[in-house]
Parts: C-alpha cells; structure tokens; sequence
C-alpha cells in the first residue's frame, strides 16, 4: 500500500508565538519549530500500516525551506521518502493555499491512502485534509482514532473509526483510495532511533515548486492576545504564601471549599 | 440572506444550533435568516427551529441523508446554496460540521471561517475572530472571494439564549433536493459509546483536573493528593488521556465530558479551546501554571504562576489548617 502521510512544520507548542511589525502573523526569527502533533499521530498511524501490509510512507510537507527540518524526522522515524513542496509564503498561508499546493504535487503519486492530522497547532483550521481530498476526488473521514485495511475490489477496502462528541465513536465504511484526518492520542508514538536517523540521511527528499496557485480564502487583519473574559486574581508571593492565600480566598471569597 | 445549518441527531436537535441562529441574527443587522435541515424526516426539526425569529426553514429532506454522512450533505447544501444564494452561511463547529464543511467549502471554491467566537461588524465587510496558535492569540480574519462566505461558531460563544424568536413560526418549506445514493461513498455504521460512563463528571462539585504540566505519569498522586484533600474527582485534559495516564473518561472537553462545578482547579493545563468548551461554564475556576501567557488565565478567576510541584504541596498543607 502506498501511504501518503502530509505534515506541517508549526512554531513549537512549548513557546509564546511573538508578533511581526504589522501584527498580521509571528515572527519566524528565534522561534523553536516542530511537527504539528496530530501529524505525528497520522505518521505513525502510516508506519503501523505498512507495517502490517507493506508497502511504502511518503512524507509530504508544504512550506518554506526550514521544512525540510520535520521532514528529516519523520524520515528518520521511519518514512521511506519526502516531498517538499518548497514556498517562502506557504507558512502562513490558508488550507486552500496549502491544499492546492500539496494536491498539485500528489497527484501524480497516485496514493492508496492519505493521512494528515485533524487540524494544526497553528492556525488550526482543520479543512487541509478534506479540501485535498474534495480536490483529488477522493472520499474522506474525519477525527479518527482507528483504521482497518482488508483487501476487496478494487484497491482495497477501508474501515475506520470515528469520534463522535462526548464519548461517541463510529464505524465507517469507504473505498481506497481515501484521505482519513487522525485525531492526537490514536496511537502511542515512536520516537526516531540513532539508526533511523543514520538511515534517514540517504532517503530522498524531492523538492518541488507549487504547481498550482490557490487564491487566498481568508485573509488576517489583525492577531493579538485574547482579551480576557475574566478578572483574573492573580495570586503572588512564595509557593507557601500563595497556596495559604489561594486556599483563603476559596474558603471565605468563593466559598466554594 | 444568511442561511444556517441546523444540527441533529436521532431526531433531537443540537442545542448549539440555536447558537449558530444567534450568531446570524447577530451578523444580518436586519437582512433575512433562514435556517436549512437536512436529513430524511426532519419534519419536527424543522417545526423546532421555526421558533426562531427568521424568515423561513428549509427543509432538505431525503432517505439518503441519513445517517448523515459528508458526500450526502455536501451534495444536498451545494443544491441549497444554489436555490437560496446566502451571502453568508453559518454552522456550528461541531464533530459533523468538521467533517463536511470544508468539503462545502472545497465544492463551492468558497472561504471558510472555522471556529469563529465573535463576529465584530456587521454588514457587508463582516470581521470573524478565531483563536490561533493553541488560544495563545487571537485572529481577525476577513475572507475573501464571492460570496457565500462560510462560517463556524465555536460552541459557547454565543448565547443560545439570546437567539430571538418570532412572534409565531416561520414558514417551513421544503426544497427539491435530489441525491445520488450510490455516489455516497462512506458507509456508515451505527454510533456508539466506548465503554459505561462509570465517572460521571457532571454532577461533580469540585474537580482538580490535570494538564501536561505534570509531566509524567509518576507525579499524578500530587494531583490525586489535591483532589483527596478538597473532596473533589480528579480529571484530565486531552493528552493525558491520550498518554493512557488517566481513562479517557476523566477527560474533560470536547471529545470528552462538559462540566461546570463549583470548583474547577485546573493544574498545568495550558487552556486550548477544545478544553475550555468543557469546562469555562465552572462556578469558580483556579489556574495554576508556570507560563503567564497559557491561554487557561483568560478564564480563571483565580490564578497562581508557578511550579505546581511546589505549590499543591503547600495547598495540601494550608487545607489542612
């Protein structure tokens, strides 16, 4: 089965993003990246299943040339190869934009079955997988915490599992080829071996410029710090001191203890 | 006209729905609403929805709309939009919106505004704020391109209570929708709960919930100890769940359960939205985390930053006096 996996390379979760001059996106200067977790979900879903059925995982990532950085991981966890479709103003481009250019550049591969995580740390809008497969032409589901392959016509039959709200799941049904978002927590990850990582120094990352130009959808006029929704109650001092105070004020302000 | 696509399940309506119908009553600044179900027999749906203050409720009623899958919705509103022409439709940011919308979106070639939680003009050049960067910040985002424009509401966001109704129903009409059954290409089965709820956080007074911020597995009793002192259950935020350090029914969010205690002390959680959906309805909320900018200080009522592993000890202790 040939497996494409599509992950995004996001500021890192640990760190605050810090605004650009215009305030309309973050600074890339000083800022720690990393692969977007539910991607990471999606890879090792894909390894897991070629593990199970052969076949090859390739890596497809859309962005500037510091991409190249995660999709060295994730060769080094155990993908066979990577593309990178190379463009300075994807990073902080919308799903359609990333869609179209991922899309352009898959097509010809012509893969049993894509996975990308359900939404990114990022910008988070959740639609890449599924506008890719509306552009591919592929059926697709969302939020999924289980995949099945089991042979059938013609290439193969897909079974998932999908998380419904509050503690709600579903199975589905779909031919291969397909496009399948994978939910955070669908698997324990791997992490990347000394040998892996030797190993992922020989495997080809193919670079490749968008083909296809996608019209922005939406556009940022503005990013800031959330207004708050709440007075918050700060409560400083020493551990100690701040824990007796804390525990005061829910005793005699809140009341609650 | 903004159109809005109601939700349901097993013939209940989503209450969010009435969310999403705020949310355009909001944005249309007197232009028309009108609300479309979709589904096979959605009949008393539809007679739900026509409390509401709007012009008209479509309905788009075919055997092949249920169960509900995103083939089948994505054709049935595409024929709606087509009929209707929205400048603007609105959906609830719910599991389901998740999964058709963009398609919708992709179909139409059309924006999509996901997760919005205010909508700050009104009119032709609407603004939609949604979060970024884990709720780290927020965006004003304008979307671009012909109309419709389509457009999420994060749930919570607006108040379901504030939505208008009229003065008697609106007019329930029925638009011709015609649907390929054999070009539906998922197979749904039917839903189902994982195992017995045997944790029902609902009914809890006070709830210690834990974050990444406890770091591994080893340090939970710090948290458990917290909880055993303010007799409270102890619940988790998504990646603990996902790590297997607590059972998924501890989970507190989206995918997992919506409380509102008296107490909801929230230990190195850093607050993404898909957490604070499930919890921001608490009576008093206590934040303790080592990072000042963690998005859970914008709804917390009292906040302390530092290391839990030095301050719930010291919590511990002052409960005792």
């Amino acid at each position: 089965m040939k497996i494409a996996v599509c992950i995004k390379q996001v500021q890192s979760r640990d760190s605050q993003p810090r605004l650009d001059d215009a305030k309309t996106w973050v600074r890339d200067q000083d800022a720690a990246f990393e692969m977007n977790e539910p991607d990471a979900y999606a890879l090792e879903e894909a390894l897991r299943l070629k593990e199970k059925h052969g076949g090859e995982v390739v890596v497809c990532s859309a962005g500037p040339a510091r991409v190249a950085q995660v999709l060295r991981e994730a060769l080094a966890r155990g993908a066979d190869r990577a593309l990178h479709v190379q463009s300075d103003t994807i990073a902080s481009a919308d799903a359609f934009v990333v869609a179209a250019a991922l899309g352009g550049a898959m097509k010809s591969e012509n893969f049993d079955l894509i996975l990308t995580g359900l939404q990114s740390d990022d910008q988070g809008f959740g639609q890449t997988g599924v506008v890719l497969a509306e552009r591919l032409g592929l059926p697709h589901a969302t939020i999924i915490m289980d995949v099945q392959v089991s042979p059938g016509p013609p290439g193969g039959v897909l079974r998932v599992k999908r998380e419904l709200e509050a503690g709600w799941f579903q199975w589905v049904g779909m031919p291969l080829p397909a496009v399948l978002t994978i939910q955070s927590g669908i698997n324990q990850l791997r992490y990347a071996t000394l040998k892996g990582i030797m190993a992922a120094k020989k495997k080809e990352i193919r670079v490749a410029a968008p083909e296809a130009v996608a019209a922005s959808k939406q556009r940022i006029v503005a990013l800031y710090a959330p207004e708050k929704s709440k007075k918050t109650q700060l409560i400083a001092g020493s551990p100690a001191e701040a824990a007796k105070e804390l525990v005061r004020k829910l005793r005699e302000e809140a009341r609650v203890i | 006209m903004i159109l809005v696509v109601a939700e349901h399940r097993g013939g209940k309506l989503n209450r969010a729905t009435w969310e999403a119908i705020a949310a355009a009553q909001q944005l249309a600044a007197g232009q028309a609403v009108a609300i479309a179900v979709v589904g096979s027999n959605v009949g008393s749906i539809a007679a739900d929805v026509a409390a509401a203050q709007v012009q008209e409720v479509v309905t788009l009623d075919n055997a092949a709309l249920e169960p509900y899958t995103p083939d089948g919705f994505t054709a049935a509103l595409q024929q709606a939009i087509d009929q209707l022409k929205p400048a603007v439709v609105i959906l609830p940011h719910t599991y389901q919106t998740r999964d058709f919308a963009p398609k919708l979106a992709a179909r139409l070639d059309r924006a999509l505004v996901t997760d919005v939680t205010a909508i700050k003009a009104t009119g032709g050049s609407a603004i939609f704020v949604r979060p970024m960067f884990q709720g780290k910040l927020s965006a004003d985002v304008s979307p671009q391109g012909p109309a419709p424009h389509i457009v999420t509401v994060q749930i919570g966001s607006f108040r379901a209570d504030a939505a208008a109704k009229g003065a008697s129903p609106a007019p329930v009409r029925a638009l011709a929708v015609t649907i390929d059954s054999a070009a539906i290409r998922q197979k749904p089965e039917p839903p189902f709960q994982e195992a017995r709820q045997a944790v029902d956080l609902s009914q809890a007074e006070r709830i210690v919930s834990v974050g990444r911020g406890i770091k591994e597995a080893d340090k939970l009793p710090v948290a458990q100890g917290l909880a055993a002192a303010l007799h409270a259950e102890l619940a988790a935020s998504r990646p603990i769940c996902d790590a297997g350090w607590l059972p998924m029914e501890r989970q507190v969010g989206s995918s997992g359960q919506t409380v509102a205690p008296k107490l909801y002390l929230a230990l190195g959680i850093s607050g993404a939205i898909q957490h604070l959906v499930g919890m921001k309805g608490s009576q008093t909320i206590v934040a303790i985390n080592k990072d000042p900018d963690a998005p859970i200080f914008e709804v917390a009522d009292y906040g302390i930053v530092g290391d839990l592993f030095e301050i719930v000890p010291a919590m511990i202790e002052a409960l005792k006096a």
